[in-house]
């Protein structure tokens, strides 16, 4: 193993690698999160937005794929906690050079981290990298696995527009089969109390959906009268070519939130998506900016919510807060 | 035949003192006294050593163990020539020998491929100056295995070579399997399939079902190797030819040779240790250790695969030994390379798994394990006993009680890839004899 000094840390969780982390009660866990981030979204509406929380510590971006505005969402929220930060943007090039993934983390080791934040086009990548790391470890989206920062943002958003979401009905559309953000929020959802149905063409579910706390349909226009939210995904063009639908046209005729069929919905249904939008595909150009359609707000609170993340998984134990002159 | 290298001249034979024997004849407590040549001078209590010759022969103690002719691995992947970092034939021969065996038929999935008489000859050369196990050698059955052509079967079949197969792939095109399937019995030499169709496993990297789904793994499902099982048990009737199906893995592919078999169809089978020990569940862990194709299945493909070996329609097994360096280990799970170390492990697993529990005794782990695996490789009356006067000696002594953990930095392989790290298992080899000298001694290879 590394030879770094080892780094004071404490917090109730190690890792963040998929929604089950956050303890034997996921929901209580959410919770958790949800009133930390209360907490730093009133921090970032500060004239100076900062708190030395975690001052001292280095909060590493190991991205495999490229991400900005994941990447500087994360970055943003380890500055605003007086973290040290450094990026390792590892581009395609380095990754052909054949350095493997053990040595690329070990380097980090070596310099130093308290926490990698870990995004990755293979599923599980956290999970290795958290075997070699002494680190905390967060996953920023692994494969289709899971993304667990972005379904609690999405939890946080819907409570700040409806409330709590025990009992709250939502729709998720689209490509659940290489989504890991609809694996991480039916977990999370769920975990709430929300009732999830998952509305996609056989071709775009999982081979299996043994042990899944969700109901499922191919009819979205069925749907659309009974949910609280309509949880959009995208919908990659490549499908296309793996014969999973046979154009993009079809799979906006039946699973697309068209402009009619927004209209059918009430007005108060959150229309939510993880971005970026493919829009006219799986959601209409102007339905995005509708007043019910708070992709804006889940941006937004993505800050809030990964400062409550770290702070969870690196916090000193000491009261964060006041102002840093 | 092989015989090592340094076999003396003036070798003092061997007594095989206190164990029981087990073959195919049955099973009785005997001692084996061996011969200067290399081959069984008796078996019996009170054996008279001065009469056979064999007054001066070493004692190899053998209290507690059983006694029987040694293993025969129909599937081993020896990596040379081509990767000889993960593998030599040297090291996979004395892994093979720790393991019990004295004979394994090494896969052509090397580089270059095992498609001519020369790569045949120096894969043959290497097993002999190794003088660890007696290595024959698989032949390709198309060029380069690249599924396009046939490859020269009857020049490797004169060196011979006795069984082909593109093992790594399976052959894809009917048409060309259906004219190797005719071809090959033209030579009376059998074609074993890795059934794979490409066209349902692309892209996949574990088994295609309830934990690849939670997981976001892209998955194969069974039907990609049931459907060539079909294929070729259907080509088999149409050509009357053999066929040997590697590793299956699926209860529908168990169900599918059990029919084929009741028809009176030529089809063996063999299954490994892991598709009888292990599940897709262990992939939990992302840990590419547990990735190998075919891939690790359900509960349900488990049972079905000891409910084979136990009722026939699994005639051996076999342990698709596959190892592979350490940085093929560590990568992403959907780039790591597949494979699992199986020689060492493979009797203690069978031991563990299937005898304990009853799915079979142990004569019957030996059938599986040892003559019937030597039939099918055509080494009858080489490999696989009887052990009786004049029968060459090749066999193994094991322990079947004896308890150990297994540890992947004492392996004699040089890669470590074993999904059974810290695993306690039951069965070890105390001694191995090919030809009438010990590879194993004592649990330590002699060379």
């Amino acid at each position: 193993m590394s030879a770094a000094p080892a780094r004071r840390r404490s917090g109730p969780a190690r890792h963040l690698l998929g929604m089950s982390d956050l303890g034997p009660d996921v929901g209580a866990g959410i919770d958790e999160v949800m009133t930390l981030t209360d907490s730093f979204v009133e921090v970032n509406e500060r004239q100076i937005p900062k708190v030395p929380a975690l001052r001292g510590r280095t909060v590493v971006s190991l991205f495999f794929e490229d991400s900005t505005r994941t990447r500087l969402s994360f970055e943003t929220a380890a500055k605003r906690l007086s973290a040290d930060t450094m990026t390792f943007s590892v581009s395609s090039s380095s990754v052909k050079k054949g350095e493997s993934l053990r040595d690329t983390v070990e380097t980090i080791e070596a310099m130093g981290v308290d926490a990698i934040v870990v995004r990755h086009g293979s599923s599980g990548v956290p999970r290795q990298v958290a075997r070699w790391s002494d680190a905390a470890v967060i996953n920023a989206g692994d494969g289709w696995h899971e993304h667990p920062t972005q379904a609690l943002l999405d939890c946080y958003t819907i409570r700040q527009h409806a409330g709590s979401l025990a009992g709250k009905r939502v729709a998720i559309v689209g490509d659940v089969k290489h989504s890991r953000v609809a694996r991480s929020n039916v977990a999370a959802f769920t975990a709430l109390g929300a009732e999830v149905t998952l509305v996609a063409p056989p071709t775009l579910l999982p081979p299996s959906l043994d042990g899944w706390p969700v109901k499922v349909t191919t009819d979205l226009d069925a749907t659309l009268g009974s949910i609280d939210v309509c949880y959009l995904l995208r919908m990659q063009r490549e499908r296309m070519t793996e014969a999973l639908i046979p154009s993009l046209r079809e799979y906006t005729a039946g699973y697309g939130l068209t402009s009619r069929r927004a209209d059918r919905m009430a007005a108060d249904v959150l229309i939510m998506h993880p971005g970026p939008m493919n829009r006219g595909v799986e959601i209409a150009a102007e339905v995005a900016d509708r007043p019910n359609a708070v992709i804006v707000d889940q941006v937004r609170n993505g800050v809030a919510v990964r400062m409550a993340v770290l702070f969870l998984l690196l916090g000193s134990g000491t009261r964060w807060g006041g102002d840093d002159a | 035949m092989t015989v090592p290298a340094e076999t003396t001249p003036t070798s003092p034979g061997y007594l095989l003192r206190g164990g029981r024997v087990i073959d195919r004849s049955g099973e009785r407590v005997a001692d084996v006294a061996v011969a200067a040549d290399g081959t069984v001078a008796a078996v019996g209590s009170d054996l008279d050593l001065a009469v056979l010759g064999l007054a001066d022969a070493d004692v190899l103690d053998c209290a507690g163990c059983v006694v029987a002719p040694g293993l025969v691995d129909l599937h081993t992947h020896m990596r040379e020539p081509g990767a000889e970092e993960a593998e030599t034939v040297e090291s996979g021969s004395r892994a093979a020998a720790l393991g019990g065996y004295t004979a394994v038929v090494a896969m052509p999935n090397t580089t270059p491929a095992i498609d001519s008489a020369g790569v045949v000859s120096q894969v043959l050369d290497a097993g002999v100056a190794a003088g660890l196990c007696d290595v024959r050698v698989a032949g390709s059955i198309t060029v380069g295995r690249s599924g396009e052509a046939l490859s020269p079967m009857a020049e490797m079949a004169a060196l011979g070579v006795e069984i082909f197969t593109d093992d790594g792939c399976g052959v894809q095109n009917d048409r060309l399997m259906r004219r190797a399937l005719e071809y090959a019995s033209g030579l009376d030499v059998t074609l074993a399939q890795h059934c794979e169709v490409e066209a349902l496993s692309e892209g996949g990297h574990m088994h295609e079902g309830e934990w690849s789904s939670r997981l976001g793994i892209p998955g194969i499902p069974a039907e990609a190797e049931e459907l060539m099982v079909f294929r070729d048990i259907a080509l088999s009737r149409l050509t009357g030819s053999r066929v040997h199906f590697q590793h299956l893995s699926t209860a529908g592919s168990v169900e599918l040779v059990r029919a084929a078999k009741a028809r009176g169809l030529a089809v063996t089978a063999e299954a490994t240790p892991h598709h009888f020990t292990l599940t897709h569940a262990e992939v939990a862990s992302y840990d590419p250790l547990f990735k190998v194709n075919p891939p690790l299945r359900t509960d349900a493909d488990v049972a079905a695969v000891k409910a084979g070996l136990a009722d026939g329609t699994i005639d051996a097994i076999a342990t698709d030994h596959a190892p592979h360096p350490q940085e093929a280990k560590e990568a992403p799970f959907d780039e790591a390379a597949c494979g699992m170390l199986g020689l060492e492990t493979a009797l203690a697993l069978g031991i563990s798994e299937l005898v304990e529990p009853g799915v079979v005794d142990l004569a019957g782990l030996l059938a599986l394990m040892s003559w019937n695996p030597a039939g099918i490789a055509r080494l009858d009356g080489v490999h696989g006993g009887p052990i009786a006067a004049g029968a060459p000696a090749h066999l193994v002594v094991f322990d079947p009680e004896h308890e150990w953990v297994v540890d992947p930095s004492e392996l004699a392989s040089l890669s470590h890839n074993t999904p059974y790290k810290d695993r306690r298992v039951r069965g070890k080899v105390r001694h191995t004899l090919l030809g009438g000298e010990p590879t194993v001694r004592d649990g330590k290879a002699t060379r």
